[in-house]
């Protein structure tokens, strides 16, 4: 698959913007800057970046309690979810959803379905509407190969296919399901197998090279667009941090973490971007530059929004009036 | 005026709505046109709406409300039938967590979320343990549905109508008895409110608040009750949540006296909710203790004599209303 120079040079650069952004998250969590806790994606970079570049601005997709990087690769503006993260009035969700509930309607992020595998029937809902109303549009659902194990990702998997929907299930199996490893859970090697039993085609992708998750997601929204249905995608990758930040990680052998790291997805782009000719130290730089000024403006403009004011808890419960109390 | 059935009231309401507006589709098991659901109600309906607007579910609850949901988010108007109400368990993460949460913890990127799901409660029918039960309260306590229960074909098939055009999740609970039962229905539209009750039957001596099909057992006991020249007023909150907390209020200011009556096991249910509405709002008024007449704290049997102990029933209703009236 030939992918033009801009994509390659996008997508990395979409990669670094994730990366720089979690390890803000990390350091102000760490300070204390955030209620509540967080999950960040840090190591499984290429699985949002390739996903979502094979998607429209117009197409959906449900994300998880570890969003963030989903949400970004989607377009979903970084100081609105940075202010979210700090609980502010100007969050993208208005300081109502937080770290797990991301979700911006305007580029198509439908919410951080924080119940593992719960977004999977929700995003063939919106392939649903987009078959109904012939939109084109698709919907791709993120999840992990922990949520895999969920009975709704199941009942989701079998309506998709049966009514023939334009859905891609996209599980970023990132070798963890919470605190434990994968192998306590699961005894296949790749998801991709049981994509059979449900009759659609299960892609198994190098979660680690975005241009192979890239290429497996514009196989799947294809097929989705030619009203082919749905098309389940493994994308085997690694988280490199805990289940939240702070998590200890007591159950990762020693060594692991550091095979992994080796691996990393955006020195695997850079590498093949420099033997391309696409991209030098001064490019590389540049592009680390714009990115982190992006992600100082978006703490700059978290600070200085406000929190949420108290009668803000009031509102959309309802959408109409509820009537008497 | 001419008279339906139950099932024929409830089906003008979808058609009707479906006929109005074209983003309203109808996901139910067994929803093919002769079929037309597990109770038949839907009958017709894919017949004259074809197999894009009316889906034939396969049997995952959570599955297709959560279809539901996503098709809410993004402009349909799903109406979902979940059979028997015991099976919204199945799905509850997909009702409580998905459903009565995203438009709130989104903030404010989704302006409605049009969801109706109906759903058939309700004993007496030996169906057992696990089709039987009146599971209203658990949904009642969830901030982001609403829930209606009217008690006979006309309410049915109005405030079915509201539902489907109100902009939030409503669960239109039925219950199973009022499928024998028949309607009186004008000729042209109309619609009944949500949020709204009435006054069933008037009456000074005592307040006696029914859920569902429960109205109808205290419409009969107080015209029983009647011929001893006892007033008992009958009141049909027919919306749940929100619930019409100034009628009750009115109500028992007037007769100092209530009495309230469901299906459902005592602990939580609503009765408990109205009787602490009643004790914050007219606490002074009160002439007596409240009673609630429910369903026994057992699972629901099968056997006739068992599941007929495990009811109320006019001689439980009449005993508790003779109690606070002493």
């Amino acid at each position: 698959m030939t992918v033009p120079k801009e994509k390659l040079l996008y997508m990395y650069e979409m990669m670094v913007r994730i990366r720089r952004f979690e390890e803000k998250v990390k350091e102000l969590f760490k300070a204390g800057s955030f209620p509540g806790w967080t999950h960040v994606c840090i190591g499984e970079e290429a699985g949002a970046v390739g996903a979502c570049s094979a998607l429209n601005a117009d197409d959906y997709i449900t994300a998880t309690h570890r969003g963030h990087g989903q949400n970004i690769a989607k377009g979903v503006p970084l100081r609105g979810i940075m202010a979210e993260l700090m609980g502010k009035r100007d969050g993208v969700c208005r300081g109502k959803g937080g770290s797990m509930h991301i979700g911006d309607a305007s580029v198509g992020a439908m919410g951080g379905i924080a119940i593992l595998g719960a977004g999977t029937p929700i995003a063939c809902g919106a392939a649903l509407t987009a078959k109904l109303k012939g939109t084109g549009r698709v919907a791709l659902s993120f999840f992990g190969e922990g949520a895999s194990n969920q009975g709704v990702v199941h009942e989701a998997m079998n309506i998709a296919a049966l009514w023939k929907l334009p859905v891609i299930f996209f599980v970023e199996s990132n070798q963890w399901a919470e605190l434990s490893r994968r192998s306590s859970h699961l005894c296949i090697e790749t998801l991709a197998l049981r994509a059979q039993g449900y009759g659609m085609p299960g892609i198994t992708a190098d979660g680690n090279d975005v241009l192979a998750v890239y290429e497996a997601a514009c196989r799947a929204v294809e097929r989705a667009r030619k009203g082919e249905g749905p098309t389940l995608i493994d994308s085997i990758t690694y988280r490199w941090d805990g289940h939240y930040v702070g998590d200890p990680v007591v159950l990762r052998p020693e060594g692991e973490l550091e095979e992994w790291m080796k691996k990393c997805p955006i020195l695997r782009l850079e590498r093949k971007l420099r033997e391309d000719g696409l991209l030098d130290d001064k490019r590389r730089q540049e592009i680390e530059t714009k990115v982190d000024g992006e992600i100082a403006q978006a703490v700059e403009f978290g600070r200085q929004s406000p929190l949420p004011p108290v009668e803000d808890l009031y509102t959309n419960v309802y959408a109409s009036p509820y009537g008497l109390r | 005026m001419r008279e339906v059935k139950y099932w024929k009231a409830f089906n003008e309401a979808i058609a009707e709505e479906m006929r109005r507006d074209p983003d309203i589709i109808y996901l139910a098991e067994d929803a093919r046109g002769a079929v037309g659901g597990p109770f038949a109600m839907a009958k017709g309906l894919e017949d004259e709406f074809g197999g894009s607007r009316v889906f034939d579910t396969p049997d995952s609850e959570a599955g297709f409300i959560g279809v539901a949901i996503g098709a809410a988010m993004t402009g349909l108007r799903p109406v979902v039938d979940i059979s028997f109400s015991d099976f919204l368990l199945v799905a509850a993460d997909q009702i409580v967590n998905q459903m009565a949460k995203i438009r709130y913890m989104t903030g404010e990127n989704y302006t409605r979320l049009p969801i109706v799901i109906h759903t058939m409660s309700g004993a007496g029918m030996r169906a057992g343990s696990q089709h039987s039960q009146s599971l209203e309260s658990w949904f009642v306590h969830v901030p982001g549905l609403k829930l209606v229960a009217p008690s006979n074909g006309y309410d049915l098939k109005g405030i079915m109508k509201s539902a489907i055009r109100d902009d939030d999740p409503v669960i239109v609970w039925l219950h199973k008895a009022m499928l024998r039962t028949k309607a009186s229905l004008p000729d042209e539209e109309y619609l009944v409110p949500i949020g709204k009750g009435k006054v069933a039957r008037e009456g000074n001596d005592v307040t006696v608040v029914g859920v569902s099909h429960m109205v109808n057992l205290a419409l009969s006991v107080a015209q029983q009750m009647a011929k001893e020249g006892i007033g008992v007023e009958v009141i049909d909150p027919i919306s749940l949540s929100p619930l019409d907390k100034n009628l009750i209020v009115q109500s028992v200011r007037k007769t100092g006296r209530l009495v309230t009556v469901h299906e459902a096991p005592r602990p939580c249910a609503i009765g408990a909710e109205i009787a602490a509405v009643v004790f914050e709002e007219c606490f002074d008024y009160l002439e007596a203790p409240v009673r609630r007449v429910s369903g026994e704290y057992t699972p629901i049997p099968y056997s006739p004599t068992l599941e007929d102990a495990y009811m109320p029933n006019a001689r439980k209703l009449e005993a508790a209303i003779r109690e606070v009236l002493q």
